[in-house]
């Protein structure tokens, strides 16, 4: 109750923005369509709407990343956090409280991401279900990457690093973009290192009904998410225990 | 019957010791100020007795419970209005006093009725349904000091409570301040001498972390030698009171 109080309180918070709704759905969905149009005039296989879709449903979670550390890094900056933290709420209360809001953005996110791209032309099937439901651990990767951020920077960095930096990354290394394979070399060895690429490969693989082709790829994603989420969990009560 | 004592409470950060070995008390229902120039280690005090921050070394206890082995006994019966004014500015001042219920485990009726009486208490009835962030400074200030009080603390701590408002604002918040002396315990920090004057019963100064006296502001006008309030603040901290 006290945490779905304060959870209720975040998602408020996350949705009443509108600069968060312009991002959050606004701009998956231009880029969905955009490039669907650009493969319209010049077909390119990596812009077939069946690869296209599930790579922007990830690109897209960047934006749950800069959600998640603007509302904490801005929670810190004023002192509404301090006055939280002498309420009975517990530690655990204030770590989901920031994370399980965001989930069902991200899911709404990705399920309208879905419905633009059957508009566009994907065949409706049981996968897209199952490409939603995937789409969870790397949502909680994305949330815990947010909560390490802003429990770590303040609200203006976390602009230039979620904002800039990580929504790059997502980009560059994901293999949404280019084929990776095109670079090749050091290049796609890195970006295999990351969990951006492996979340788009598991991703399409779902999609296409290809369920065998989600290893090894989810275990980057789980593993990932389960650092993160550790290490954000570690870096929010320390910040908490340093007021 | 003690609200808090205060037993050699210390805090060092690294080579600055903010607060060095403090040890006062305060009476129920009583209105404690606690004076001092910057860095005098008031806010730290309050850190430290809200749980915020752990001592270094010390202890204090709030109506009988320890701050270093006992916090979550301690954070039921406190409230704390920080020095910014700590609203959540996306949500209407009646959800920040809703928030508040809801992670004091409040239930529908209570949370409904706490909310009513407070919102007539400080006249916030008019703003309720306005986004916090579209208030002005003292209503800020007014909707802060309410999400403190709806847990019905024995508690209250007041950090700068006026710090920034004007004149009207200032004297609307020192009669609401007025009308919960005797009801709740209040710790209050300000810079105001007025204020403080006006308003405690008691009145600590501190500098450099440390206890320099602790009484009602008549009697430490009598030590400083002056019948000015003000004036007997500076002379104490400047040490001419000795």
């Amino acid at each position: 109750m006290k945490m779905l109080t304060f959870a209720s309180r975040n998602a408020k918070e996350i949705l009443r923005d509108p600069i968060n709704l312009a991002f959050g759905l606004g701009f998956p969905l231009v880029l969905i369509m955009l490039l669907s149009a650009i493969q319209a005039n010049i077909p390119v296989e990596l812009f077939e709407i069946e690869r296209l879709a599930p790579g922007i449903t990830v690109f897209g979670l960047s934006f749950m990343t800069l959600f998640s550390a603007t509302l904490i890094a801005k929670d810190r900056g004023t002192s509404l956090l301090q006055r939280l933290y002498t309420t009975p709420l517990t530690p655990l209360g204030f770590i989901l409280g920031y994370t399980l809001p965001i989930l069902p953005i991200a899911l709404a996110q990705t399920a309208v991401c879905y419905i633009a791209a059957i508009i566009l032309g994907l065949d409706i099937t049981l996968n897209i279900l199952y490409a939603v439901l995937f789409i969870i651990p790397v949502s909680l990767l994305y949330i815990a990457l947010g909560l390490l951020c802003g429990s770590v920077f303040n609200d203006k960095q976390v602009g230039g690093i979620c904002g800039a930096l990580l929504t790059n990354l997502s980009a560059w290394l994901s293999g949404i973009w280019f084929d990776l394979e095109l670079v090749g070399g050091m290049f796609e060895k890195i970006a295999y290192l990351f969990p951006f690429v492996h979340a788009v490969d598991m991703e399409r693989a779902v999609l296409a009904g290809n369920f065998a082709d989600i290893f090894p790829h989810i275990w980057w994603v789980a593993g990932y998410a389960t650092v993160t989420l550790f290490l954000a969990v570690l870096l929010f009560l320390r910040q908490m225990k340093n007021q | 019957m003690d609200a808090i004592r205060i037993e050699r409470l210390t805090k060092r950060y690294k080579d600055v010791t903010a607060v060095d070995n403090l040890s006062l008390s305060v009476c129920k229902g009583e209105l404690f100020s606690l004076l001092g120039v910057n860095g005098a280690g008031k806010t730290t005090t309050i850190k430290m007795l809200s749980c915020l921050a752990q001592p270094t070394s010390g202890d204090a206890f709030l109506n009988g419970k320890s701050i270093t082995k006992d916090t979550s006994a301690v954070k039921e019966v406190i409230a704390v209005s920080p020095q910014e004014t700590a609203v959540a500015n996306g949500l209407t001042a009646k959800e920040n006093l809703e928030l508040m219920c809801g992670v004091h485990g409040f239930a529908k009726d209570k949370r409904d009725a706490k909310i009513n009486e407070l919102a007539t208490l400080l006249g916030l009835e008019s703003v309720l349904d306005k986004k916090a962030a579209r208030l002005s400074g003292g209503w800020q200030r007014r909707l802060s000091i309410a999400m403190a009080l709806i847990s019905e603390p024995e508690i209250l701590f007041l950090d700068e409570p006026t710090l920034g408002l004007d004149v009207l604002a200032r004297s609307d918040l020192w009669d609401i301040i007025r009308s919960l002396k005797g009801k709740v315990t209040i710790i209050l920090t300000t810079h105001y001498m007025e204020e403080a004057e006006a308003l405690s019963d008691r009145i600590a100064i501190m500098r450099d972390g440390r206890l320099l006296i602790c009484d009602t502001a008549e009697k430490i006008k009598e030590v400083a030698n002056t019948d000015n309030f003000e004036q007997a603040f500076v002379r104490i901290v400047r040490g001419v009171a000795e």
